[in-house]
């Protein structure tokens, strides 16, 4: 036993799970739950199909470089553009509508532009399947870390991979610091209210509708820009990389941070994939060292056994802990009154 | 009583002379269903006008068609004589009519402070682009602030200021919901079971907010079940059953009407009711009876308890 | 019965029954499955349609797969049946064919595109699709629709519609029942699915059932009971207790994404991402009725659907306890007050819900491929379903299903049927904007 658990290396499973939670996938989705948090956490709209905001930003932007041969930063800015188009599609019509009607429709959006995304229809444009990659090159033109490898004692980084992350993560910690004063504010006051009851809110003469529509829009443009980031991150935007279950993670991540909390979806992404690498690369491990037989687990499934840790993850966080890591048992305890 | 009620006659659908709410042809179907079908009502400008009337009777809905919160199949209403049919509730809210609910709808999540900054009209840093630059209504915000807090201390929640509105109990939320309506400084104030499921202990206080409302000159018009609340603070009684409205007059009145009596007692046989609901409406109705043969119980004295 | 009763009586053994049998599934190893093919991989199948209209495979033809970089990681030939499959680990590959060693007269569709890039995720096994076609221009297509097309489609509609309604039925009236939408439904469908094909397995290797058809009797059989065992545990040990402890629904409703993740990647676990088949009907080749074909174990699955569906119809109208269902559904505090155990109503539409949907997984697995992305392929579609016919109906969910299937299959005579399921989306959309109801359903009287 103590001979096996020596046989793994713990310090490189240390500095896989540290990088993984400042990696690239823990930026983008911290930043694509901020959006979220904004139309959950504080208004109150169930969003089950933010991957879909993430889709159009990233296609905005590759289809702008890649297709149009347009300037990166008119990329950039038709990928927001996308995104609050989108939103307006959404929310105009169906933000009227039940809650859960709302869920069903943006989850029925984020498929539609998937499948549009992948039909030779549009071809022309998105490359269907196989999805555009050469835009990322006019932003790594930019990158000021040259070396190819950067090796920081026990942390390895590209150079492409380190520009990306602090660019990401910098932003990230910029809409943080917005969204903080936006929801002190007024607007944000409005925006809580419409969350605990709008109609309490319309009757002291809130236009609930139009809070609603900004807020769809405001996270939807995060969600796009979370997807520009994640295009550029991996240099390709490909349609099979927005299934709906990327929705999922993102809300298990911003439940893990604690729903209608500034910071929840910054350190609930580290801690999600900083776990999701840890249980990997521990199994991994056992795996190699025969410590798990073949026969349970081999190193195929090791990957498919983080999914189901997520899924058994959001429920019992659900059950047990739906405030999260850093919400207060009581303000929980106030939904059950 | 204020004096230019006295002159009016008691008959449904009868003209004010000061009308603040005028209201002609409101009608409501919820499939074959009328639940709405008021042909004239006009409410005193100034003064506490009861809704009163068996369960089914419609009030909630009408309050409802009011407050722009369900649109009428056909109809006219108009507020300080300009018609508001199909304004939505904010609308209305901004214009001076606010409302408060059955089920009180205290925003739990938020601070009690929270809840009654939100009451206030016209905030600079409700709308996005400013709300990002405090300088632009921060000065606003300590004014709402300061006017909240008055508030607070005058309907006795100020040691509660910065505890969640989740906290409340029952009786409190109702004055909270009260005290944040008026933070929206309205002409109007719709008031939907204003004393439902508060203790007794509370419901005293809350009759005496409702009073001085009158005294700053709000008008008001709230629903109620308990004939005892009624007749001690309203200056007139509409009497609804069946989505119309049978009778109205102040409450000495309406205890004689023979349609109310008739309504009340003959409640059960349209709607279904469990046995204790309809023990309470005879009891109610029978009550109503007996107190306007001993005449007006006086609860005028407890007015000057009133704080300011 | 009484067992059951018992277990009901006591919430923390059914917990623990139920982490016993994850641990059984655990701990029992699954060697003879995953090992025909790679469950992470590329795959390339290369197929072309004759003068007669039918699919011939490509045999021969060189494919080479690099990674991004351009390391090679395999090369061969396409096999019997046109495929080339190669296990890889995840990442973008390129896949190339030699266009030169196509069959004779048979060339790309698209003669520039001989290689394609393609991405491969955990557990996956990635398609890289080359059209092929006889001769060398473009062929001409068709427009002419014929009264056999038409027909044929509408029968595949119908078939589709009718497997569709049999995971949406539970859906609706869970809905109905509770509030709660189940985004875990549609992996009830996959798990029923699963369990006929291990259920198939077993009888087949002990002998069990004798002929085809006596297996896949059994198979189905022996679905159904896990699917209704399954709703039945997963009321009792979840959903039950978080309505007892007042959690609200949409947090019930992240409960049951969570659900459906776990139990979709529980079947990739064991069973791993390549499509499998019924054995004992797979290879039928398909009758011709009238202008239509279908196969032996189609008819007899659209067959035994719509018996199903009557008599769960019948059972709703005539049944106290299907009348307890509906009460429940239309207002559950009038049903409660008149003397119905809700508690026990909903129990039971968890169990019948979770079996029709096994069932339905079962005919769904018969007439395509056993597949554990079933459940996320068909979620949105029975969600169309059943708003379309109006949310918490049974015979709503029935219409609406149909209807679905109908536009599904139909709408092909006119749009590249790789947006078919598209059309289904913009319904379901449009119906929630102008008539949130549903077709049937009823408006509700507000306040």
């Amino acid at each position: 036993m103590t001979a096996l658990l020596a046989a793994v290396d713990w310090g490189q499973i240390g500095t896989l799970t540290v990088s993984a939670g400042l990696g690239v996938d823990a930026m983008v989705f911290a930043m694509a739950a901020m959006g979220l948090n904004i139309h959950f956490g504080y208004t109150g709209l169930l969003n089950f199909g933010h991957v879909g905001f993430m889709a159009v930003g990233g296609y905005g932007v590759g289809i702008a470089i890649a297709t149009w041969g347009w300037n990166p930063y008119l990329g950039l800015v038709l990928g927001v553009v996308f995104a609050l188009i989108l939103a307006l599609l959404l929310g105009v019509p169906t933000l009227r509508l039940r809650a859960d009607y709302l869920a069903i429709v943006t989850i029925a959006a984020s498929e539609i532009i998937r499948f549009l995304a992948r039909s030779t229809t549009l071809r022309p444009w998105t490359r269907g399947t196989e999805g555009l990659n050469e835009f990322a090159g006019e932003f790594y033109a930019l990158n000021p870390f040259k070396a190819t490898f950067y090796d920081w004692g026990p942390f390895f980084f590209t150079g492409n991979n380190l520009f990306i992350i602090l660019i990401g993560w910098g932003f990230t910690l910029l809409l943080a610091l917005l969204i903080w004063q936006l929801m002190r504010s007024p607007w944000g006051r409005v925006l809580k209210a419409i969350r605990e009851d709008e109609d309490a809110a319309r009757a002291l003469g809130k236009n609930a509708y139009w809070y609603k529509l900004q807020a769809l829009m405001l996270g939807g443009a995060i969600g796009g820009i979370a997807g520009m980031l994640q295009v550029i991150a991996k240099s390709t935007v490909q349609p099979d990389t927005f299934q709906p279950v990327i929705t999922f993670f993102i809300w298990t991540v911003l439940i893990l941070g604690g729903v209608g909390r500034v910071w929840s979806p910054i350190v609930g992404s580290m801690i999600f994939w900083g776990l999701l690498a840890l249980v990997e690369n521990v199994l991994r491990q056992f795996v190699t060292e025969g410590f798990i037989p073949p026969s349970i687990m081999d190193q195929n499934q090791v990957g498919i056994f983080r999914f189901m840790a997520v899924g058994i993850g959001l429920m019992t966080l659900m059950v047990y802990r739906p405030q999260g890591i850093f919400g207060s048992r009581e303000e929980m305890a106030l939904d059950a009154r | 009583m204020p004096a230019d009620m006295a002159t009016i006659a008691h008959e449904p659908g009868v003209s004010k002379p000061d009308p603040v709410l005028a209201v002609e042809g409101m009608r409501r179907t919820f499939g074959g269903l009328v639940a709405v079908d008021v042909d004239k009502l006009e409410v005193q400008r100034g003064v506490i006008t009861a809704l009163i009337g068996p369960n089914g009777a419609g009030k909630t809905t009408f309050f409802n068609l009011l407050t722009g919160f369900d649109q009428a199949d056909e109809g006219s209403k108009a507020f300080n004589g300009s018609s508001i049919v199909g304004k939505s509730p904010h609308q209305l809210a901004r214009m001076g009519m606010v409302r408060t609910f059955q089920l009180t709808k205290s925003l739990t999540k938020l601070s009690v402070i929270d809840n009654m900054k939100l009451g206030a009209k016209g905030q600079r840093g409700e709308s996005f682009l400013t709300s990002i630059i405090p300088p632009l209504w921060i000065a606003q915000e300590r004014e709402i602030e300061a006017r909240a807090e008055d508030l607070l201390r005058r309907f006795k929640l100020d040691h509660m200021r910065n505890e969640y509105a989740g906290t409340l109990s029952g009786g409190q939320r109702k004055l909270l919901e009260m005290a944040r309506a008026l933070m929206s400084n309205p002409s109007v104030i719709c008031l939907d079971e204003p004393m439902a499921g508060v203790n007794p202990a509370l419901t005293q206080s809350l009759l005496e907010h409702v009073k001085s409302l009158r005294e700053e000159g709000i008008t008001v018009i709230f629903v109620e079940h308990d004939m005892d609340v009624v007749r001690d603070i309203s200056d007139w009684v509409v009497v609804m059953a069946e989505g119309r409205i049978i009778a109205e007059g102040p409450h000495e009145t309406i205890g004689k009407n023979q349609a109310v009596i008739d309504a009340y007692l003959g409640a059960h046989h349209d709607a279904p009711l469990s046995f204790e609901e309809e023990e309470e409406q005879l009891a109610a109705a029978m009550s109503a009876l007996a107190e306007t043969d001993q005449g007006e119980a006086d609860p005028a004295g407890r007015s000057t308890e009133e704080e300011e | 019965m009484r067992r059951l009763r018992s277990l009901e009586d006591n919430p923390r053994r059914v917990a623990g029954l139920m982490m016993l049998i994850v641990a059984v599934l655990t701990a029992v190893p699954f060697p003879a499955l995953g090992q025909e093919d790679p469950t992470q991989g590329v795959r390339v199948k290369l197929s072309f349609k004759d003068e007669a209209g039918e699919t011939q495979p490509a045999v021969g033809v060189g494919v080479i797969v690099t990674t991004a970089d351009g390391t090679e990681l395999g090369a061969g030939v396409t096999g019997d049946d046109g495929e080339f499959v190669l296990a890889t680990d995840t990442g973008p590959m390129t896949v190339s064919i030699d266009p030169s060693t196509l069959p004779e007269g048979v060339s790309l569709r698209d003669t520039e595109v001989t290689s394609r890039n393609i991405v491969v995720d955990t557990g996956r096994v990635a398609i890289a699709l080359f059209p092929l076609q006889v001769g060398d221009g473009p062929i001409d297509t068709g427009s002419n629709i014929t009264a056999r097309q038409v027909l044929q489609l509408t029968l595949e509609g119908i078939k589709l519609g009718l497997f569709l309604a049999m995971g949406a039925i539970g859906l609706s009236l869970i809905f109905g029942t509770t509030g709660l939408v189940n985004f875990a439904h549609a992996e009830m469908v996959t798990w029923g699915m699963f369990a006929a094909f291990v259920a198939e397995g077993a009888a087949t290797a002990v002998g069990l059932g004798g002929t085809k058809t006596g297996t896949i009797l059994f198979a189905s059989i022996a679905a159904m009971l896990v699917g209704g065992a399954t709703g039945y545990l997963l009321d009792g040990a979840i959903f039950s207790r978080l309505r007892k402890r007042g959690t609200s629904l949409i947090a019930q409703m992240v409960v049951t994404i969570g659900l459906g993740i776990l139990a979709r990647y529980v079947i990739l676990y064991f069973f791993g991402g390549s499509s499998r088949f019924f054995k004992s009907v797979s290879g039928q080749s398909a009758m011709r009725i009238g202008l239509v074909e279908i196969t032996p174990s189609d008819l007899i699955s659209v067959g035994l659907s719509i018996g199903v569906l009557v008599l769960v119809g019948l059972a709703l109208q005539r049944t106290r306890i299907g009348r307890a269902m509906r009460a429940v559904a239309d207002n559950r505090d009038l049903a409660e007050s008149s003397g119905i155990d809700v508690q026990r109503v909903i129990r039971l539409v968890w169990v019948a819900g979770g079996a029709l949907a096994a069932l339905g997984g079962v005919f769904l697995g018969q007439a395509d491929q056993v597949q554990w992305e079933t459940g996320t392929r068909i979620l949105l579609l029975i969600f169309a379903g059943v708003t379309l016919g109006g949310l918490g109906t049974a015979y709503g969910a029935l219409v609406g299903c149909l209807m679905i299937g109908l536009g599904i299959q139909v709408s092909t005579l006119w749009i590249p049927s790789e947006l078919k399921n598209l059309g289904a989306l913009f319904l379901m959309v449009f119906i929630l904007l102008i008539r949130p109801q549903g077709i049937l359903g009823r408006k509700q009287r507000i306040g």
